[in-house]
C-alpha cells in the first residue's frame, strides 16, 4: 500500500515537473519568436517616425506621433509604384510559366514510361544543381540578343522553368492519381489533352497551389538577375529599386524604412494567407530522396 | 495504336518545356564553361582561346581571393550558427506541437525567410547603424563601447553572417520539423523507459537519428550562402557609398568583372569556380549519405 502511495506521489511530481518544463519551452519559443520578428516590427514602426524619434533610446515600437511624411516623400522621389508593378508583373508571369511547364512535364514524367523521354529529362533536371548565379552572364547576352533588356520579358527569361517544380508535380501525380483512373477515361474514349485538363489538373490543385506560391515568391525576391537585366530606372523591380535607392547619400533612414515597409507588409500579409501552401511546397524539398 | 497516341501526346506536352530548358539553362551553362577558357572583352570582336590563363590569373587576383575568403567565412559562419540553433528550436517546437501557440512559433521563425532580401537587410542596417542604431545604444547603456558595425570590415562580415543566419534559420527549422515528425515514436518510448530525460533524449536519440536531415540542410545552407549577394550589397557599402564594396563577395566580384571591367571570360572563370565549390559540396553530401545506407 505504501508503495502505491509513493508511486502516486512521484507520478504527480513528474507531471508537475513536466508542466513546468512545457511552460519553460513555451516561454523560450515565445521570446525567440518575438526576437525574430523584432527587426521587421521596428522597420514598419520606423517608417512612421519623425527623425527625432528615430534616434530615441530606447526605441519605440509604436510611434508617439505617427507621420506619413516619409512615405509621401518616397512616393514623390521615386517611381515606387512603378517598381512594385514591375515586380508584380514579373512574379505573376513567372508563376504562370512555371506552373504550366511543371504541370505538363511532371504529369508526363510520372505517367508516360517512355525511356528516351526520361533519359533526356534526367539530363535537363541535372541542371538544377547549378546555381543561377553561375550562368546568368551568358543568359544576359541571350536577353540582349533578343532585345528584351529592361523589359519584363527579359526578367522572365531567367524564371520560366523550375526543376524543383517538375519534381514536386511528378511526386504528387505518382502518389495521388491511380493509373486505373486514366485507363478508364481512355477506354471511354477521352483524348489525352482532355484527361490532363479535366481529370489530372483538378486532382493536383493542392500541389499546384503550393508551387504557385513558391514560384511567385521566388521571382518577387529575386535580386542578382534583375539587377543586371533591368538596369534602367523605370525597369527596376522593387528589390533593385530599393537597393539602389538606399545607396544615395541624401537618403535618411526614415524614408528608407517607409519604402521598405511599403514593400514588405503586403508580401508578409500574402504569406500569412498562403502559409499552408508555402510550407507544403518548401517542406517538400526535404522529402526528395 | 493507343501507345502511339500516348507517345505523341507525351512528346508534344514535354517539348516546349524541354526547349525552354535547353535555351535558358543548358545553353548558358555550357556557354559559361566555354567562355571561361576564352579571353573576351565585350568591346572587341575577337575571343581568343587562352586555356587556363583566366584561372591562373584569378588565383593571383587579390580582389578575387578576398571575395573567396569573405564568402567562405560567411557561408561557414551561417552554417555553424544556424544548424545547432535550428536543431534546438525545432526540437522545442516539436515538443510543444500541441501548444496553443504552435502556429505562432513556426510562423514567426519562418517569416524572416520569406521577406524580400532588401527590405530585411534595411531593417538590419538600421539596427547596426553606428550613430542611429539601437545596437550601439544598447551596448553603451550597459557600459560597453560603441562599434562601427558596418564600416569595420571584420564587424561588417559579422553583421552579414547575423543577417543571413536570421534568414536561413526558418528554412532549417521547417525541414527539421518534417524530420522530427518522421522519427519513430518507439525509440523515444524506449529511451523514456530507460530513464532518459528530455535533454538526453535530444542529444542521444534525436540528433543522431536526424543526421541525414542535418546533412541535407547543411549543404543547402552552405550553397545558398556561397551565392550571397544582396545582403552584402545593402549592408556593406564602403566609405564612398559604393554598395557591397567593403565586404566583397564572389557574386559581386564576378558581376564587377563582367559589367564594369568588361572581362566576360574572366568572370566566367569565376563562375566556374563557384560551380566547382557547389558541385564539391553536393558530392560530399551524396557520398556521406551513401556511406550511411551502405552499412
Amino acid at each position: 500500500m505504501t508503495g502505491a502511495v509513493l508511486q502516486n506521489k512521484s507520478g504527480a511530481q513528474r507531471r508537475r515537473r513536466r508542466r513546468i518544463a512545457n511552460l519553460a519551452a513555451d516561454a523560450i519559443l515565445f521570446a525567440f519568436g518575438l526576437l525574430m520578428l523584432l527587426p521587421l516590427a521596428f522597420l514598419v514602426s520606423n517608417a512612421f517616425k519623425t527623425p527625432q524619434e528615430m534616434v530615441a533610446w530606447p526605441p519605440t515600437l509604436i510611434p508617439r506621433d505617427p507621420t506619413l511624411t516619409n512615405l509621401v516623400s518616397v512616393l514623390n522621389d521615386t517611381p515606387l509604384l512603378r517598381w512594385i508593378w514591375n515586380s508584380f508583373a514579373f512574379a505573376s508571369m513567372s508563376m504562370i510559366a512555371i506552373v504550366a511547364t511543371s504541370a505538363l512535364a511532371g504529369y508526363v514524367l510520372a505517367k508516360f514510361p517512355f525511356r528516351s523521354l526520361h533519359v533526356l529529362f534526367i539530363l535537363v533536371l541535372a541542371t538544377a544543381i547549378v546555381p543561377f548565379e553561375v550562368y546568368m552572364i551568358p543568359l544576359y547576352f541571350q536577353a540582349q540578343a533578343l532585345g528584351i533588356l529592361n523589359t519584363v520579358w527579359g526578367l522572365l527569361l531567367g524564371y520560366l522553368v523550375m526543376s524543383f517544380g517538375i519534381f514536386l508535380i511528378r511526386q504528387n501525380v505518382r502518389h495521388s492519381i491511380p493509373d486505373e483512373l486514366l485507363e478508364a477515361a481512355r477506354i471511354d474514349g477521352a483524348g489525352e489533352l482532355w484527361i490532363f485538363v479535366f481529370i489530372v489538373l483538378p486532382l493536383l490543385r493542392a500541389a499546384l497551389g503550393a508551387l504557385a506560391v513558391l514560384a511567385f515568391f521566388q521571382a518577387w525576391t529575386a535580386f542578382a538577375w534583375p539587377i543586371i537585366v533591368a538596369s534602367g530606372r523605370d525597369a527596376y523591380t522593387i528589390e533593385v529599386g530599393l537597393a539602389l535607392f538606399q545607396t544615395g547619400f541624401t537618403v535618411d533612414l526614415g524614408r528608407l524604412s517607409a519604402a521598405a515597409a511599403a514593400v514588405m507588409v503586403p508580401s508578409v500579409a500574402l504569406f500569412v494567407i498562403f502559409r499552408r501552401n508555402f510550407v507544403q511546397g518548401v517542406a517538400g524539398t526535404g522529402l526528395k530522396e | 495504336m493507343l501507345r502511339k497516341k500516348k507517345w505523341r501526346f507525351a512528346m508534344l506536352a514535354i517539348l516546349p518545356t524541354l526547349a525552354i530548358f535547353a535555351y535558358v539553362r543548358m545553353f548558358p551553362i555550357v556557354e559559361t564553361l566555354r567562355l571561361s577558357v576564352h579571353e573576351w572583352n565585350i568591346l572587341s570582336k575577337a575571343k581568343p582561346f587562352v586555356g587556363l590563363a583566366n584561372f591562373r590569373e584569378l588565383f593571383q587576383d587579390h580582389l578575387f581571393l578576398d571575395a573567396l575568403l569573405n564568402t567562405s567565412i560567411i557561408a561557414f559562419g551561417v552554417l555553424f550558427l544556424t544548424i545547432p540553433l535550428a536543431l534546438v528550436i525545432s526540437a522545442l517546437i516539436h515538443h510543444r506541437a500541441r501548444s496553443r501557440f504552435a502556429g505562432f512559433f513556426e510562423t514567426s521563425i519562418f517569416i524572416p525567410h520569406i521577406v524580400s532580401l532588401v527590405p530585411a537587410a534595411m531593417a538590419w542596417k538600421w539596427i547596426f547603424d553606428a550613430n542611429l542604431g539601437p545596437l550601439n545604444a544598447l551596448l553603451q547603456s550597459i557600459g560597453l563601447p560603441a562599434q562601427s558595425w558596418l564600416f569595420d570590415p571584420p564587424l561588417a562580415l559579422f553583421s552579414i553572417v547575423i543577417l543571413c543566419s536570421w534568414q536561413a534559420l526558418g528554412y532549417a527549422v521547417l525541414i527539421y520539423l518534417v524530420g522530427f515528425k518522421n522519427l519513430p515514436r518507439s525509440v523515444f518510448e524506449a529511451a523514456e523507459l530507460d530513464g532518459a530525460g528530455g535533454v538526453r533524449q535530444f542529444l542521444h536519440v534525436s540528433v543522431p537519428m536526424l543526421k541525414p536531415i542535418t546533412l541535407y540542410v547543411s549543404v543547402v545552407t552552405l550553397i545558398s550562402a556561397f551565392n550571397v549577394y544582396a545582403q552584402a550589397f545593402v549592408l556593406a557599402s564602403d566609405a564612398q557609398g559604393a554598395p557591397g564594396r567593403l565586404v566583397r563577395v564572389l557574386v559581386l566580384d564576378m558581376l564587377e568583372n563582367a559589367f564594369r571591367n568588361y572581362r566576360i571570360g574572366y568572370a566566367a572563370a569565376e563562375a566556374v569556380i563557384l560551380l566547382s565549390i557547389v558541385l564539391f559540396l553536393t558530392l560530399v553530401q551524396f557520398n556521406l549519405l551513401r556511406e550511411r545506407s551502405g552499412r
